[in-house]
């Protein structure tokens, strides 16, 4: 096809669109209507031209934020059984129901909440854990194996399970060794979920441990970590007890989920059946942070006196 | 033993099987990661044209680790039926390819010559197919198996009711059990993954689960996924369970890292046969996934799909009643994007069901794979037209605890209803009886978690 005629194509196009209203004729400078202000708008975002101002004068969308606890505990069946009994069950979970249906799909507004939180944890993922929280409670960092940054630590966990040389070092030169608990912190694949829980977490752990009359080493932070940097550590600097505390992968529209790994005199070569894990440290639906604390300490002091973790703890 | 093509002018060669069998297969993170995939796409490629010639019995004969280092190759190899191996054995992988897809070829003749066949064997021919392939072998290949109901039944397509909760409140439990139950999510097995593996929370949530069962009289069976040692804890005391889970692994080494043996599984499974309360006569359970041995470490240099099809063969020493892959749970370091996610279920699948047992599919993902809702429900529609026994139901695909996304409560009315597929026989009885599902659609009441709060 020349370009002569398929300039007439799309002329003609054209034409039918304007006639049908839904192209603007390049000439228009019809006004924005006040309720689709431009000035109370984010600057990314395009201006739309109104195709008619018998169409729209009157739209006027101005949407709440559908991830608010509230509106996230609005039911959608329609004609419940019992329109109470749905909301109290919805109460009961952070769960997605109470949601209803367009015949077997669902309903408009659930399936957009879904991909607006889908959509805000894809945003989130790549983040480091904020500086300032780790000054705050004097953690030196170290880093392991990675080298090219989130991607790398991603597709390359062998890596993200070892120290790298520098970090032996500064972990040989600070940290006291043969101590009975060495609380760590990792930011594994969320930085949310330790800005979001240590605070509460940190002093529970340390307290605990020294009110059962344990001593507390050095604690410290390491980026890019995997759960099985637990064996380097237990190597370095042979504790009783390691506490990993490292982010979760971000749950949906929630990144804040924590987990407690812990090892008795970890060593090179031990695995998960080596660990116990106290997992879903949130506030607000998991395992309080405060609480997580407190039990942690508790397995801790379990581990040492049955001289065991993992399998070995439980079949004691 | 020479390995070599020519392809495009350029020579090709592989040193051994276990290189050929990793670079053969479609390109994955985890066969990366784990040295063993190819360098070029030419090479993929090359390597799949000398594997189309190599005889089944030297992929037989060389095992992803030795028979005298590990107990699952020995469970493997001492399973096979030597007169059946018999007939395949000198077929290339190739003609074996061929075979499975003739049209001569019927499902009974393939279920009888699954039992010659080595879990490296149903590798090595998987890694010749092509997508479709996957499809349309499977297909061929229906496998059911009854507890309280029967699953994988062709024209029917089960769920897992699957509703976990941050905390295993038991209410907060219940309600998503019941939003599942109203759309038809619960012919598989109700089944929850536990946070707390402690015996006394296990025992409480089988109860819960094992009373909604005997209220609404529903034809299915239960399960909380905790160890296996924990269920056997609650098998001896007394607890109610309808299907004894176990995630499993591909090596005796993988297996060691979830602190579990052949011999435990062995007893477990006993005691399953005396104490679970369905009729059976399958009560075993089983979840695998692609890269779980490399996570461990315990591939012996071997691919993830290789492994892989060692965990069906363990599991089919238990005669299961159904065995799903959790196909896009482990990661992007093993399966990174919607691509290899889908390619992996569609083998899962596939050699599953070549291996014989019901085989179902986690179709899901994590939010650090390059992934999403539409990916899933691509995949969950492939497999569906692959005679997939059941997927996963969570309340709009969303996991409350477990922080990935999978099939929603919705998915599998709407696959049913694309299809023309029904529940489970039993199940959708019950359903029509309290008035949930009429010729295979949910009625006006379904879709509504109130429905069960009186009976």
């Amino acid at each position: 096809m020349d370009d002569t005629k398929l300039a007439a194509i799309v002329e003609a196009v054209v034409r039918e669109l304007k006639a049908a209203g839904v192209v603007q004729p390049a000439s228009s400078s019809a006004p924005q209507p006040d309720s689709v202000s431009q000035a109370s708008a984010p600057s990314s975002v395009v201006p739309v031209k109104p195709r008619s101002s018998t169409f729209n004068s009157d739209l006027n969308i101005d949407l709440p934020d559908p991830t608010t606890p509230e509106a996230r505990l609005k039911p959608y069946v329609d004609h419940p059984k019992d329109a109470a009994g749905v909301r109290a069950l919805m109460a009961s979970t952070s769960a997605r129901i109470g949601v209803g249906r367009a015949g077997p799909r669902s309903k408009t507004n659930a399936l957009l909440l879904f991909q607006g939180d889908h959509a805000v944890t894809q945003d989130a993922l790549y983040r480091d854990v904020d500086q300032k929280l780790l000054d705050e409670f004097n953690l030196f960092t170290v880093q392991t194996k990675v080298t090219g940054g989130k991607q790398e630590f991603l597709l390359r966990p062998d890596l993200g399970r070892l120290l790298n040389d520098e970090a032996k070092r500064i972990i040989n030169e600070k940290c006291q060794k043969n101590v009975n608990i060495q609380l760590v912190i990792g930011d594994g694949l969320s930085a949310a979920a330790i800005e979001a829980n240590l605070r509460q977490m940190f002093p529970v752990i340390k307290q605990g441990t020294q009110a059962a009359g344990l001593t507390f080493g050095t604690p410290f932070f390491v980026k890019y970590a995997r759960v099985g940097i637990l064996n380097d550590i237990g190597e370095l600097i042979k504790p009783d007890v390691v506490i990993l505390l490292i982010g979760e992968r971000p749950g949906l529209g929630r990144a804040e989920s924590m987990s407690a790994y812990m090892g008795y005199k970890p060593k090179y070569g031990d695995t998960d059946a080596d660990r116990d894990v106290v997992c879903n440290i949130f506030e607000n639906g998991g395992t309080n942070p405060l609480e997580a604390g407190a039990f942690v300490v508790q397995i801790a002091q379990k581990m040492r006196k049955n001289q065991a973790s993992g399998v070995k703890l439980k079949l004691a | 033993m020479l390995l070599r093509t020519k392809l495009h002018g350029k020579t090709y060669e592989f040193p051994d099987i276990r290189i050929l069998m990793g670079k053969a297969n479609e390109e994955k993170s985890g066969d990366t990661l784990a040295g063993v995939g190819a360098d070029t796409a030419a090479e993929r490629v090359a390597a799949r044209l000398v594997l189309a010639e190599v005889p089944m019995r030297v992929i037989r004969e060389n095992p992803a680790v030795p028979y005298d280092q590990d107990e699952v190759t020995r469970v493997i190899q001492d399973g096979v039926d030597e007169s059946i191996y018999g007939e395949v054995k000198d077929k290339t992988v190739g003609e074996f390819r061929e075979w499975i897809l003739a049209d001569t070829t019927t499902p009974d003749m393939i279920r009888r010559i699954s039992g010659g066949l080595t879990a490296e064997m149903i590798a090595g021919v998987t890694k010749l197919m092509s997508n479709l392939d996957l499809m349309f072998a499977a297909k061929k290949i229906p496998v059911t198996a009854h507890c309280n109901n029967t699953i994988g039944a062709p024209g029917t397509l089960s769920s897992r009711n699957q509703p976990n909760h941050p905390t295993d409140s038991p209410e907060g439990i219940r309600a998503e059990l019941y939003e599942g139950l109203s759309y038809g999510s619960g012919d598989s097995v109700i089944g929850i993954n536990p946070v707390d593996d402690s015996y006394s929370s296990v025992s409480r949530l089988l109860d819960m689960t094992y009373d909604v069962i005997k209220t609404w009289n529903i034809p299915t069976q239960n399960c909380v996924l905790s160890h296996v040692t924990t269920q056997m804890k609650c098998m001896e005391s007394g607890s109610p369970i309808g299907l004894v889970f176990q995630s499993i692994s591909g090596s005796q080494k993988g297996n060691d890292s979830f602190g579990i043996s052949v011999g435990m599984l062995d007893e477990a499974s006993a005691l399953a046969k005396k104490h679970c309360f369905p009729k059976g006569p399958n009560f075993m359970y089983f979840e695998t996934g692609q890269g779980s041995a490399l996570s461990a470490e315990a591939h012996n240099g071997w691919d993830q799909l290789t492994l892989e099809a060692r965990n069906y063969g363990l599991a089919k020493r238990y005669d299961p009643f159904q065995v799903n892959t959790v196909v896009g749970f482990i990661g992007p370091e093993y399966l990174y994007d919607a691509r290899q996610i889908q390619r992996a279920g569609l083998e899962d699948h596939f050699m599953g069901k070549l291996t014989g047992i019901p085989m179902g599919v986690d179709a899901c993902y994590t939010n650090h794979a390059r992934a999403d809702q539409n990916a899933i429900e691509n995949l969950a529609v492939m497999l569906t037209a692959a005679g997939c026994n059941y997927f996963m139901g969570v309340p709009m695909g969303d996991d409350s605890m477990l922080s990935y996304q999978c099939t929603s409560f919705h998915d599998a009315p709407t696959l049913r209803q694309l299809f023309n597929l029904r529940p489970a026989a039993e199940f959708e009885r019950w359903m029509e009886d309290i008035g949930l599902m009429k010729n295979g659609v949910l009625t006006e009441k379904a879709g509504d978690p109130s429905f069960f709060l009186k009976r």
